[in-house]
Formats: C-alpha cells, structure tokens, sequence
C-alpha cells in the first residue's frame, strides 16, 4: 500500500484548525427559550444562559438611599438657584443630589456640576445639562408612561455611574466611508450600530431623531399607490437590528414575521416599543440636541452634535431596563404629579 | 398488471434485510418486503392521525391544516394529544415511513446486486428532516422547536424561526446550502441539454456519443468532466445542499443565539484590516 503518511498529517491538522476556528467563533448548548406565540409559530426567544450572566452583573440596580422626611423647610429657602426642585423638604433635596451624584458623577463628587464654595453659580455647563435632564426625567415618568410604564427611569437608568451614558449616538461625516464595499448610501460598513449587518449605519437621524415613517409594507397587492423604496426597507432593516441589539431579543420578540405590519398578529411588546421610539424622538429633539450649544466640543459628535439617546442608551442588551428594578419609586421627586414642562 | 417478457427475470429471491421469504413478493409492479409493510403500516397511520387531529380542530380547508408541535415548556416530554401529542405521534410515524422506504430501496437494490447509492441519497433528505425534528429540538431542549405539519404554517414557522437569528442570509451553513441548490439545478441543465443535444441532431445525421459530449466541453471551457464524473458531481451537488440546509438549521439556536450578521465579526476583526 502507497504510503500515505503525510497526507494524513496534513488533513489532521486542517481538521485541527477548523475545530479550533468553529469553537472561537460558535456558541454551544445548552441554551434557554421562551416562547411568545402559538406552538409551532417559532415566535421564540433565544439566548444563551452563559452570557446572561454578564449581563446580570453590569445590569444592576444600586440600592436606594434611605428616605427623606418631607417636613422642614422647603430647600428653596436655603438655596439660591433652585427653580425645578425648590419645593422639595431640604432633607428631600440633599437626597436627590446625593443620589444623583452617585448615579450620574460618583467620580468628580458635587464638583461634576457645582462650583466648589458656590453652589448657586450657574457657569458650569454640567449644571445646566443637568437641570434639563431632570426636566427630561420627569417628562419621561409623567408623559411617557406608555412606554416606561410604573417603573419609570432615573438618571442611573441611562448613566449607570458615568458622566456620559455609555451607549449613545451622534450624527457621522457624510463620507466616513472605509473599505472598497462602502457605498453612498451609508451601507457595507459592517458595524455593531446595524449589528454588522451590511445595512445602512444610521439609522438614528432618520428614525429617532427625525420622523420618518417605519412603514415599508405594500398595502396595494399592485406597484400602483405604493411610494415604499428598497433605501426605505433597509434603513428599516437597520432600526430594527438596533433596537434587537438594544434590547437582547430577536424580531419576534414584537412581529410575527409573516406580517410584520400587522398588529393583530404582533406581540404586545411592539405597542411598547413604538412608544419608545416616539419618546426618543420627543426628548432627542426638545431635551438633548439643543444641548449642543451649551456643551463643549469634546462632549459633542464628530459633527458637532450633542451626543444623543437611543435604545441601548437605556436597555443595555435587556428588554426591561435593569431587569425592571422600580428605582422610580424610591424618588417621586423624579415623577412630579403636574405634568413636567417642556 | 401485466408485465413485460424481461422482467421476471429480474423478480429474483433473497436480498431482504429483515424477514427472509417472508415478505419476500410483488403486488402488481412493487416489490413488497418487510420494510413495504412497515412503510404502509406508518403511513396509513400517521396519515389518518392526521386527518383525526385536523377533525378534532375542525379545520378542512387544505391550506389551513396544521399539526402543531407541543407548548415549549413540555421540554422533551410527551405532551397530552391535543397539545402537541398529535404532532409527536405523526413525526414518529413519518420518520418510520421514511426510513422504512429507504430499508425498502436497500433490499431491491440488494435483490438486484446493484449499489446502495440510492437509499444513501435518500437517507440525506430522512437526515435533514430528522434534523428538524429530532436533533435540534433535543440539543435545545423541548420537542417545541419543532416545525408545524401544514401547509402555511411551515413556512411562517420557517420565516419567523429565521428571524430569531435577524437575518438569516448571514448564516454560513445557509450560503453553502443556496449555493449547492443552485449549483445542482446548474449541473442539472448543463448535464440535460447537453444529453439532449447529442441525441438531436440535424435530420439524417447519426446520433452522437460521449465522445462528441466530451469533446463540446474541452471545445467550451477545456475540460470534461465525463460520462461517469457528471453523475458523481451531481449526487454529490445534490446531496451538499441538503447537507447543508441540516447544518445551517442545527446551528441557528443550539450554536449561535445571535443575529447571524454578528457571527461575522471575526471576519471584520482581521488584523488584515480591523481597525
């Protein structure tokens, strides 16, 4: 017999290096489901219990500071500068600063916004950003509700102990454009924005920050009437591969893909969503893009933008923020019954 | 039935794999065999629960009927019947149907003394559906995952289960598997037409061989792959695609839980060009 020996070798160490390639690369089970539809309709989530782990530990609530008495003298009386939350007991205001300092500036303490020795001085920008996002908190927890429901947000919601929330988006150059597959149309970058897909990368102008429809579906069996575009359909694509991302779930978390138009077949969770995304479009446009004039050019985008909220900002990979964790309740403050002012 | 003179000669004894002279015999042109009874026997039955489930729903317009598979939280359990039992029933029923008929082609393929290439090709089409149906669901745990017995609802079940993953094009095993199908209709006409094309030729002209075949595709791109090699090629093709499509269903949700896009990332991280 034809010695074959270094025929051999060299299929084994092939065979090595695919095994070694599909271990790097693949997951393996067991792995956990959820099903969110009839039996059979494969309208099922699927995650893999390992990871779910890491997002358990970053995805924490901290524990709530202990309660304020509402009694005493209102803050407004001790403090100079105090329009949005003069009316708080004093104990009640020293709380929420102390909290929001913990959530928002554990690093810089009371100096990421006040002067030191002059608490009143209004000539530090992260004060005044601070004070509109309090604004914003509140519309949120008063306004939105359809959204965030009972549980509400917090600043720990978005900043989880940072300055700048960790996920967020502004607007790219025009031709930021790498590799030869890059096309006008802001398509083939593969990047995480679209989870690498190829579709188009910014989805946030058009959809969160702008109001464009998120409507691609035909409603005519015939081309006649129909104004849908293929650009459209993947821009589409592309705002919908965020919020999965965003959120940890898979399309059928809220479609059922056989329509996904239709809501009589969707999940209840898409009526949340499409809330959520009409409540970015609320607080990006009136709450955080005007910000860009008062912010300074390191704490802007590369087009001079104000860094702005997308669904990552607050789901971090979970489709209920931190798990659920009702933080809101433990601060009214933060959901003043009158509705908040624009 | 009437047979033709050159037949019986063929009609020979032996070659069973299971029952001996048992089942040994022919009704009218088909050859029994053990493994003929089995596959009427699961087919009968898995056809009238079928048509006893469909009953039991009240649903007779063809398109509609669907057996769905159990709740997920039956895990790999048996379900009661009329929450996913019906459906349990039926895949067993369907995979002895199958694997009966390729049993069946073993044995008349043995009783001829010819190759067993035809219940192997077979057999890959009983393994992509035994994937479907077995190997998946058992590597995530419940007979759930699964995919319903009708005619629509396969396929929704199919588009939903692919956006699971986002968008399925992604899947590796799933370009390889488009790939062989289209390569194997491709084989298939350049194979076909050019059989054809031999055996027409102008009026009054002798039919041409292998020879003139070979010689049409050294003329065209240099090389002929042959007589024999085409048929090799084609089996093999046809039966990658399938392969493949097993591949690239058992790795959506027991090896990856992602959108497919993200599994790329090692391919953009490169160090050729990741940035």
């Amino acid at each position: 017999m034809k010695y074959r020996f270094p025929a051999a070798v060299g299929l084994a160490f092939l065979s090595f290096l695919g095994l070694i390639f599909v271990m790097q690369t693949f997951e393996r089970p067991p792995v956990s489901s959820v099903q969110q539809g009839f039996r059979g309709t494969g309208m099922v989530q699927v995650a893999n219990p390992r990871l779910a782990a890491m997002l358990r530990d970053v995805n924490q609530a901290p524990p709530a500071l202990e309660a304020a008495s509402a009694d005493g003298d209102r803050a407004s009386t001790i403090y100079e500068n105090v329009p949005l939350l003069g009316h708080l007991s004093i104990e009640q205001f020293g709380r929420l600063m102390q909290a929001m300092t913990e959530w928002v500036s554990p690093e810089a303490g009371c100096n990421g916004c006040h002067v030191e020795g002059n608490f009143a001085a209004e000539n530090v920008y992260q004060k005044q950003v601070s004070r509109r996002m309090i604004q914003m908190v509140q519309r949120i927890n008063t306004q939105w509700t359809n959204h965030v429901e009972a549980v509400g947000v917090t600043c720990y919601t978005c900043h989880r102990g940072q300055p700048v929330p960790a996920a967020h988006w502004a607007a790219m150059p025009e031709h930021g454009a790498r590799g030869m597959a890059a096309s006008a149309d802001r398509q083939n970058l593969g990047l995480p924005s679209v989870g690498l897909a190829s579709l188009p990368h910014d989805p946030y102008s058009v959809y969160l920050a702008g109001g464009a429809d998120i409507r691609v579906a035909t409603r005519t069996p015939l081309p006649s009437g129909n104004r849908q575009t293929i650009q459209g359909t993947e821009a589409t694509y592309g705002l919908m591969m965020h919020l999965s991302q965003a959120l940890g779930v898979n399309c059928t978390f809220c479609h059922n893909s056989r329509s996904f138009a239709s809501w009589e077949e969707s999940n209840p969770h898409r009526q949340t969503a499409w809330y959520g995304i009409r409540m970015l479009r609320d607080i990006n446009a009136d709450y955080i893009a005007p910000l860009r004039d008062i912010l300074p050019p390191e704490r802007r985008g590369p087009m001079g933008d104000a860094l702005q909220a997308n669904c990552a900002t607050c789901h971090r990979g979970l489709s209920e923020p931190l798990y659920g964790a009702p933080m809101l309740r433990d601060y009214p403050e933060l959901a003043p019954a009158a509705a908040a002012p624009r | 039935m009437s047979m033709l003179s050159f037949e019986k000669k063929y009609r020979v004894r032996g070659g069973t794999l299971v029952g001996g002279d048992l089942f040994d015999f022919w009704v009218g042109p088909f050859y029994v065999g053990f493994f003929g009874v089995t596959a009427v026997f699961f087919t009968v039955l898995g056809t009238a629960l079928i048509f006893y489930s469909t009953a039991l729903d009240g649903v007779w317009n063809p398109w509609k009927i669907s057996i769905a598979p159990p709740d997920l939280r039956h895990g790999l359990g048996l379900a009661p019947l009329r929450e996913g039992g019906f459906w349990q029933a039926i895949t067993v029923c369907a995979l002895g149907a199958f694997i009966s008929w390729a049993l069946r082609q073993a044995e008349i393929a043995r009783k001829l003394g010819m190759g067993l290439h035809i219940p192997f090709a077979f057999g890959m089409a009983i393994f992509a559906y035994f994937t479907l149906v077995v190997i998946r669901p058992v590597l995530m745990g419940a007979w759930g995952h699964g995919f319903p017995y009708g005619i629509w609802t396969h396929l929704d079940w199919v588009s939903n289960v692919g956006y699971q993953y986002l968008h399925f094009h992604y899947n590796p095993a799933h370009m390889l598997a488009v790939t062989f199908f289209f390569t194997t209709t491709l084989a298939l006409s350049l194979h076909a037409s050019l059989v054809l094309a031999a055996i027409n030729p102008r009026k009054g002209e002798p039919v041409k061989t292998s020879e003139h075949e070979n010689t049409f595709f050294r003329d065209a791109i240099g090389y002929s792959i042959g007589l024999l090699g085409i048929h090799r090629l084609g089996l093999f093709v046809a039966l990658s695609a399938g392969f493949w499509s097993a591949v690239c269903i058992v790795i959506s949700g027991p090896f990856w839980t992602h959108g497919w896009p993200e599994w790329w990332g090692w391919w953009l991280n490169l160090p050729i060009w990741a940035r």
